[in-house]
């Protein structure tokens, strides 16, 4: 398929390169539905690759490019079962999205993920999956889930720690703050900041940049230097399992998801 | 060096003109979640726009907490 229009995202390819974008409202959470969708264009993949040179991931949504998991459903599936379900439930979860995100990440295209605004979280680890990050100066970066008690379970951890340093990595994990698109440069996680609203037309001028090059060169370079971490993503996926069964973490998204403030994205 | 005054100040213009409030009618003292109606991710914006205005970084974490400007100038201002 060339062109798509799914519930929680869109493709099409336009002048040599898949664009792929992000549009559920309110901030691109991702959950069962976005999942479908992702598995959705993975399998559409290999038709993809061979018409285009570039993938771009952007979103439609004003928010940002995406908060993150959805974690009201998640919240909610869990409550709906005993604590060794939900277990189950989750790992099934993360084993299908770890699945959709490694197959992005393997892409022989040249993959960039387009941001702006917040780009938190679960968003964080699918953009983490491109090859560059080309931000507008109004994003921001932010790994928040030790604040429920939890780690990084979309592949985030591993990614992160094949792109930057451990003063970054520990900071961006330990503390939960959020970094901007400067830092993120500076931290050699974004590779061009773009002025507002025009992270996406960057992209698109990089894209076109990359579709120069010989396609089997380029697809040889990527899989030398960006090699996939796949025994820590399978460690992560345990580590995140055990803890999600805790009480901690059952509070922690009860406050989050109850919380009728200003300031659940606050740490 | 800015004054706190000078650093108020420009918090209180970019606030204004981002979220299209009347500028004269903001004061270093308002509560920005009340008087402006946002929420934590339009504060996000306000923080990510006055770091790049000033900048500086300015950890989530020491925001905690803070909704007036005077007290965000402050903060601000112990990065200048």
């Amino acid at each position: 398929m060339d062109e798509f229009k799914g519930k929680t995202l869109s493709w099409r390819i336009e002048g040599g390169a898949v664009e792929l974008a992000l549009d559920r409202p309110p901030a691109n959470e991702i959950g069962l539905a976005m999942l479908e969708d992702l598995e959705r264009f993975v399998s559409s993949l290999p038709a993809l690759e061979s018409k285009a040179s570039a993938l771009i991931l952007y979103s439609k949504q004003k928010a940002g490019f995406s908060a993150g998991a959805d974690l009201r459903e998640l919240y909610e599936q869990a409550q709906k079962m005993d604590a060794p379900s939900a277990a189950k439930g989750v790992r099934a979860f993360l084993e299908r999205i770890h699945a959709a995100l490694n197959r992005l990440d393997a892409s022989p295209l040249t993959t960039i993920a387009a941001v702006h605004g917040v780009c938190f979280g679960g968003g964080f680890e699918l953009a983490l999956v491109c090859d560059l990050i080309v931000a507008d100066k109004m994003a921001r970066f932010c790994f928040p889930e030790l604040r429920l008690g939890l780690i990084p379970g979309f592949g985030g951890i591993p990614r992160l720690k094949r792109d930057a340093g451990n003063a970054v990595v520990r900071d961006l994990l330990l503390t939960g703050r959020s970094i901007n698109a400067t830092k993120a440069l500076s931290a050699g996680l974004v590779s061009q900041v773009a002025a507002e609203g025009e992270a996406l037309r960057l992209s698109r001028a990089t894209a076109a940049q990359a579709a120069k090059f010989d396609r089997a060169t380029a697809a040889a370079a990527k899989r030398f230097i960006k090699p996939l971490p796949a025994e820590e993503l399978r460690r992560e996926i345990d580590i995140f399992c055990e803890l999600f069964t805790r009480p901690a973490v059952m509070e922690g998204l009860r406050k989050f998801v109850e919380n009728a403030g200003p300031h659940p994205y606050l740490p | 060096m800015k004054t706190i005054e000078q650093t108020t100040d420009e918090i209180l213009n970019l606030a204004a003109t981002h979220f299209k409030y009347p500028r004269a009618d903001l004061q270093p003292g308002d509560d920005f979640y009340k008087k402006l109606g946002i929420d934590s991710l339009q504060a996000l914006e306000l923080l990510t726009r006055l770091e790049n205005h000033f900048g500086v970084e300015l950890p989530d974490y020491e925001v905690q907490g803070v909704s007036d400007f005077h007290t965000l100038a402050t903060r601000i201002q112990a990065r200048l």
